[in-house]
């Protein structure tokens, strides 16, 4: 079993900056170039991807910069990286939609993607249809999706609404079919982005079971998440990758570990341009931080209350919206997550339409002394995410709320234990 | 049967690796590449699944999904027949207008609706081709399949307006399907030439009412091609739908001399365009996804 499955040599992938806005350019204005300049132009209009063509002094950027790695066969690898550092590239290039534009990727054996779940579904077409045709885009023969039809619909719950459209569905069962049918996927390698952030929890659990199911089955798997626990309970390995370029791969925690390192040079406080912001039309995370009363930037001290503001613009109330962070620890364990949604309906804090400016408090002596990042995450409740992001903010903790002398005096930074609250002792 | 079989295959649980581990190497793109038209055929599933979604979703959307593809051609007939036949006399061939104009909008519209859907098919997929790999050439061809349903419906009304004009075809009707391939696949070489370069001129979809338009009328739809000099009727067949739609005439009607010359330039015309169209295409496609 020590054959390779994935070997990727040099792959870089260079993408023209505003290549996507060029769609506003005019059939009209080229044509018109074409007769200005016949030759010189006319190759343009043919020039594909290729790495043979000039780029016309236009700006481009190395999504992916000599890339290589090896996966072998049966191995299920991490990869994990800061928003644009070329994951989705990776996975895409891997999975055949792009062509690199230098090096070269060999795969052994037959790869399903799976880069989004419901890719292709119709709302007009009901579950049955829909899992046929999604079946057959994500490389499925008839003859197998006949014969895991079932196990499909009862691994997404959805028996009784297999024939109705799936435009009636909620959103939940929607997203529950759409990864029933990627589940049942039984390709050798299997390529997949960050897909497990659907439904509820429950079905979360689920789908992690089923990617445990998947990885010691011998398959070769390769894939990308925000979650860095599901990272290292799954992945032995992890590729880090850091603006196109391999920046670590080897042992996962070590990797998330130094990965969560990496960000030191992110602050406390962040904050978005309306552009940029994470959210969508509805909700959009603005600015994050943490703060308390008097401390320096980053560093606060556990014997203090911890504020993490959150800053987000409204378009709408929508009533199922949880928003809320979790609190993370330099090795990549969730120490904590809150919502609003945690305090009785009564208290939760109004959603304004336009700005909103919520603080979360986290109580003094709680976290145990170390390095936390913060990670925003927004979604509707049981639902889906609307930001779901990866720790985004960092500070430290320096532990001086214990009142014993003993408490302080030891020379460790901190005690032994994931977070160091002070419980009631009695006799 | 089918219950073993599945039984079977959730208790092994592990993957049974195949004997033949397929190999791949993901390179640049370089230049011309041949068209993978056996990858094509290995994806024939897609092809049937993405057709029958588009039939599907047509005539679940529309509820006069079927009578839509009736009215359609059925109104332009009539207005046709009104202008064209009645007030303007256009000759018809001693065959009565209302049929001569339907027997030719048939294959018209056949056309015009799989160069249209053909041509936007890979904008309205954008999230399939960024998102799974699969040849591309799936999606525009499926979209010009798609279309025959219309074509089928359209044509029982045909049959039926014969049967009332009393008009009995001959032997040569058995040449209509390979008029009817013609109209598909000069359908597809332009689709495959519009769609391509729809993904990177968005302008083109505005063209493309424009082209139709002009082309209806540069086809002997609403006329007779016996109106052009013999001299110049092979020149005319440089236009396919003129070579189709005269051809589909004679097969049907069966009056005339078959269309010969015009038919055999219309065929290298639409061969030159689908081969053309099919090189260019696959050029492209490697960018789709990047720009699409
Ligand atoms: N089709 C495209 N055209 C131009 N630039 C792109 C395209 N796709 C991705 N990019 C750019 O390539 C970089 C890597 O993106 P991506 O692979 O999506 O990162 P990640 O998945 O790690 O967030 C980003 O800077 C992004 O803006």
């Amino acid at each position: 079993m020590s054959e390779i499955a994935i070997r990727c040599e040099g792959l870089s992938k260079r993408y023209r900056i505003g290549q996507r806005e060029a769609r506003y350019k005019a059939l009209r204005d080229t044509l018109t170039d074409v007769l200005a300049a016949p030759v010189r132009k006319a190759r343009k209009v043919f020039a594909g991807n290729s790495s043979a063509q000039n780029f016309n002094g236009q700006e481009s950027i190395w999504a992916l910069r000599d890339v290589s790695f090896e996966v072998k066969r049966g191995e299920v690898v991490g990869l994990i990286g800061h928003n644009g550092a070329g994951k989705s590239t990776l996975l895409k290039i891997l999975s055949r939609i792009t062509k690199p534009t230098e090096g070269f990727a060999e795969i052994h054996g037959r790869v399903g993607s799976l880069l989004e779940v419901g890719t292709g579904f119709h709302p007009e077409l009901t579950g049955r249809e829909n899992v046929y045709l999604n079946g057959s885009i994500l490389g499925m023969r008839k003859s197998e999706i006949e014969r895991k039809f079932d196990e499909i619909v009862a691994f997404a719950e959805v028996e009784e609404f297999i024939d109705t459209p799936v435009k009636r569905y909620s959103t939940g069962m929607y997203a529950r079919l759409a990864f029933a049918v990627a589940a049942h996927l039984e390709p050798e390698i299997l390529v997949i982005d960050e897909v497990l952030a659907v439904g509820d929890a429950a079905f979360q659990k689920k789908c992690l079971g089923k990617m445990n199911d998947v990885a010691s089955a011998g398959r070769t798997v390769l894939f990308v998440s925000h979650n860095m626990q599901a990272i290292q309970s799954l992945c032995r390995n992890t590729l880090l990758i850091k603006s196109g370029k391999v920046e670590a791969f080897g042992n996962s925690k070590s990797v998330v570990v130094r990965y969560l390192a990496g960000i030191a040079e992110m602050g406390s406080e962040v904050r978005w341009p309306e552009e940029s912001a994470p959210g969508n039309q509805e909700i959009k995370l603005t600015a994050l931080r943490v703060y308390t009363d008097n401390a320096a930037e980053g560093i606060y001290s556990s014997s203090e209350e911890l504020n993490v503001e959150m800053k987000f613009t409204a378009r709408s109330k929508h009533s199922g919206l949880c928003i809320g962070f979790d609190v993370v620890n330099s090795e990549g364990v969730v120490v904590a997550r809150s919502y609003q949604t945690d305090l009785p309906p009564e208290q939760w804090p109004e959603i304004r339409l336009g700005e909103n400016k919520w603080c979360c408090t986290i109580p003094r002596g709680l976290l145990n002394a170390g390095l936390y990042y913060v990670s925003p995450r927004i979604g509707v409740h049981n639902m889906y995410w609307i930001v779901n992001a990866d720790p985004t903010i960092r500070f430290e903790v320096i532990l001086d709320h214990g009142v014993s002398p003993f408490w302080n005096t030891l020379n460790a930074a901190s005690r032994p234990g994931v977070i160091a609250p002070i419980f009631k002792w009695a006799s | 049967m089918k219950v073993i079989e599945r039984e079977a295959a959730s208790e092994t649980g592990r993957l049974e690796l195949p004997k033949v581990i397929p190999s791949l190497t993901i390179r640049p793109v370089s230049g011309w590449s041949p068209l993978g038209l056996k990858e094509l055929w290995e994806y024939r599933e897609l092809l049937y699944f993405l057709t029958w979604r588009d039939i599907k979703v047509r005539y679940k959307q529309t509820a006069l999904g079927v009578a839509w593809a009736v009215i359609q051609p059925l109104f332009m007939m009539l207005v046709f027949s009104l202008f064209f036949g009645r007030l303007a006399k256009v000759p018809s061939d001693n065959i009565p207008y209302p049929v001569f104009v339907f027997c030719a909008l048939l294959p018209w519209q056949l056309f015009a609706h799989a160069l249209t859907e053909s041509s936007n098919s890979l904008v309205s997929n954008e999230r399939l081709i960024t998102k799974v790999y699969f040849p591309r050439l799936v999606i525009p061809l499926s979209a010009v399949l798609a279309g025959l349903v219309d074509f089928a419906i359209a044509f029982l009304v045909l049959i039926a307006m014969m049967f009332f004009y009393g008009i009995t075809p001959h032997l040569a009707v058995l040449t209509l399907p390979l008029f009817i391939l013609l109209a598909v696949l000069t359908a597809l070489g332009v689709g495959l030439w519009l769609s391509a370069l729809n993904v990177q001129y968005r302008d083109v979809r505005y063209t493309l009412t424009f082209l139709t338009q002009f082309w209806l009328f540069a086809t002997p739809v609403a006329y007779p091609s016996s109106l052009i000099p013999e001299k110049w009727r092979a020149l005319y067949g440089l236009n396919p739908m003129a070579g189709v739609v005269e051809g589909f005439r004679w097969a049907l009607l069966g009056r005339t001399e078959p269309p010969a010359p015009m038919l055999i330039v219309s065929s290298a015309v639409t061969l030159l365009v689908l081969v053309g169209g099919l090189y260019y295409f696959k050029r492209m496609e490697e960018s789709f996804a990047d720009i699409v």
